[in-house]
């Protein structure tokens, strides 16, 4: 085997290797800016816009479907949920979507539904009230985009 | 979010590519001449993780794409440098080309094809990583059990280089220690889950710092006192380490405190430097940590260079010699150091491949790690959090541990290399430890599909009594 050759294969061997974590690092970039982007659109004003509509719940259609489910905080903050077909349970039972662990939060705590691509939380009979934004809920209510639904020491929002 | 599963495979198709050339590069520099099988271990390797593949994308299709092509990098390194040496020692002894299945490097495939049925195996039972939380005292028994069982057994059945880390069966040996740390991680999690508010809330605040009440510390000293124990009997620095270090670092994850840490690392290294003062004043039990800290302070000594000190110093001669790039895959000599096929494998590696090749490897280890700890991020339950936050920082601290050891930065000791060292039990255990990692970033990337389990209840069902959780009954 010529020299050239092995040197050739030596040097091809380490640019090789640092092609594939670059790719690798390629892959993984591509998962931060799908969560990026999202954020970029939350922090512009619709987040305000969508407290203002609160008062008019009929109307909260109007603008962007939600999206995902972020927890803005508590000790679940940074979670998001992609929104799909199916229903969001928050609680502190195992089988909840999201599983809150806080001695203010019920076992089955609340839900989350969405009906012709409005989202409306419910409570479901906890012992210490959700709230959205400032509000008690007591009967399914439409959740506008941005605006806090709170839990014991959790919060979460709708986002586009 | 999409499922990126075809990203997987592309990669995958990538490392095994690598693979490949390796092991063209070894032949080529050992015999002058490439046979027609150099490709024969990297496809069986392929088939082997293209079975895994498939595995993933039947049941855990939202799963990291990164995890298995970077682990199978790693492992199938390991498997050709392993074929590397046999095929040395077989020119040594004027053998012909060991065959695809003989030596380390054939028994380490045929251990990467065990380990991927195991961690194929819990990726179909463990369909939602919640219900490992149920079996959590069973596990934490079964962790304390298994790290025990070195310990107590007479030296003969235990004791390989002065470490009891062993159970041997004849000319069959497993390390119980690597499994221990999968249950010990689960139990912990789920121990702090229940814990972390009156952990976090009670507290004394000195010096700006908020430290927990006295009776809180309870656990973390027990452990303490668990992993020194370890230190002390099976004569092992880095096992010690590992489980204290997870244990603290899962108590920082659960009450994102500060405090933990410091308590943590004061802890640690006030007992190493106790354990060495006791070792250099009274023997005994301690005399073993005192000359391994001895070697490392100074290997080059005339007194070590010869004898302890050797395999040290060798790894870090063959770490010298390969320099900057290597001397290319096959054309080092790794047979100088002693245990180049288990703990001293980066030693060996890093000849041939040298920095850059070698940090190649160590990024590919981190992004493994930040996987790992972004699916601990991005998971929607506490105990997922913990679980897949403890095991990502296990892999790394192992890594560092290891390779600390070897370059001289922390005293040497025992300690397998993830994936890449020869032997069954690390093999195994790093796998399924892929495999929950796989499984929780799956929870975490996949959509809110509402039903997580067959028995997803209506709003109206009433709670049922979960194990352990204080569960209240609520009356409409």
């Amino acid at each position: 085997m010529p020299e050239f050759v092995l040197t050739v294969a030596r040097f091809g061997f380490l640019i090789l290797l640092w092609i594939f974590v670059f790719t690798v690092v390629g892959v993984i970039r591509r998962d931060l800016f799908a969560g990026a982007r999202s954020k970029s659109i939350v922090a512009s004003p619709r987040g305000v816009g969508g407290a203002i509509l609160q008062g008019r719940p009929a109307k909260a259609k109007r603008g962007k479907a939600a999206r995902q489910l972020v927890v803005t905080a508590g000790q679940l903050a940074g979670t998001r949920i992609t929104l799909g077909e199916a229903p969001i349970t928050i609680g502190r039972a195992e089988d909840s979507t999201l599983i809150i662990t806080d001695d203010f939060a019920s076992a089955r705590h609340a839900r989350l539904v969405p009906r012709d691509g409005q989202w409306f939380v419910e409570d479901l009979g906890s012992t210490n009230g959700t709230y959205l934004d400032r509000g008690k809920v007591s009967g399914p209510t439409p959740v506008p985009l941005g605006v806090p639904i709170r839990i014991g020491r959790t919060s979460i929002e709708l986002r586009p | 979010m999409k499922t990126r599963r075809n990203a997987e495979l592309g990669l995958l198709g990538f490392a095994m590519l690598l693979v490949a050339t390796f092991g063209w590069t070894v032949e080529a520099n050992q015999y002058g001449t490439v046979s027609a099988t150099f490709w024969v271990p990297a496809v069986l390797l392929s088939i082997l993780f293209l079975g895994l593949h498939v595995v993933v994308r039947l049941t855990a299709p939202y799963a990291d794409p990164v995890l298995i092509p970077a682990v199978a990098l790693i492992n199938g390194i390991g498997v050709a440098f392993l074929r590397r040496l046999d095929i040395a020692r077989a020119i040594a002894q004027k053998d012909p080309m060991p065959g695809v299945f003989a030596g380390t490097g054939g028994r380490q495939l045929a251990w990467t094809l065990a380990s991927l049925i195991l961690a194929a195996v819990l990726l179909l039972v463990v369909r939602d990583h919640k219900i490992v939380s149920r079996y959590a005292y069973t596990l934490g028994l079964a962790g304390i059990v298994l790290v025990m069982i070195p310990a107590v057994l007479p030296g003969s059945l235990s004791e390989v280089n002065g470490a009891k880390l062993w159970i041997k069966f004849g000319a069959f040996s497993i390390q119980p220690g690597e499994f221990a740390k999968l249950a010990l991680v689960s139990f912990f999690a789920y121990y702090l889950v229940r814990k972390r508010e009156v952990l976090s809330l009670a507290s004394h605040r000195v010096l700006g710092l908020d430290f927990p009440r006295g009776r809180d510390l309870g656990p973390v000293l027990t452990v303490w006192l668990l992993s020194l124990l370890v230190l002390v009997f099976e004569k092992d620095l880095g096992t010690a380490l590992m489980y204290f270090g997870l244990f603290v670092v899962t108590l920082y994850v659960a009450t994102e405190r500060s405090s933990w840490l410091i308590i943590g690392l004061l802890l640690f290294f006030g007992g190493v430097y106790v354990a060495y003062l006791l070792g250099e004043a009274v023997g005994g039990p301690f005399a073993n940590f005192y000359d391994r800290a001895s070697i490392w302070l100074d290997p080059f000594a005339p007194k070590y260079i010869d004898n302890e000190g050797y395999q040290l110093v060798q790894g870090l001669f063959g770490l010298g010699s390969g320099g900057l790039f290597g001397s290319g895959p096959g054309a080092g000599s790794p047979g100088f150091i002693p245990e180049v096929r288990t703990d001293f494998i980066f030693a060996g590696l890093g000849e041939e491949i040298g920095l850059f090749g070698l940090s190649a490897l160590l990024v590919t280890y981190l992004l493994i790690v930040e996987r790992g700890l972004r699916a601990a991020l991005a998971v929607r339950d506490s105990f997922g959090k913990l679980v897949a936050g403890g095991l990502a920082f296990t892999l790394g601290l192992q890594v560092f541990v290891i390779l600390g050891g070897i370059t001289g930065l922390i005293p040497l000791t025992g300690q397998t290399t993830p994936f890449l060292s020869a032997g069954g039990s690390s093999l195994m255990a790093n796998w399924l430890l892929v495999a929950m990692l796989l499984r929780i970033s799956n929870a975490a990337r996949g959509p809110a599909a509402g039903g997580v389990g067959p028995d997803r209840p209506g709003p109206k069902k009433a709670p049922t009594q979960l194990h352990g959780a204080m569960t209240e009954v609520i009356k409409p």
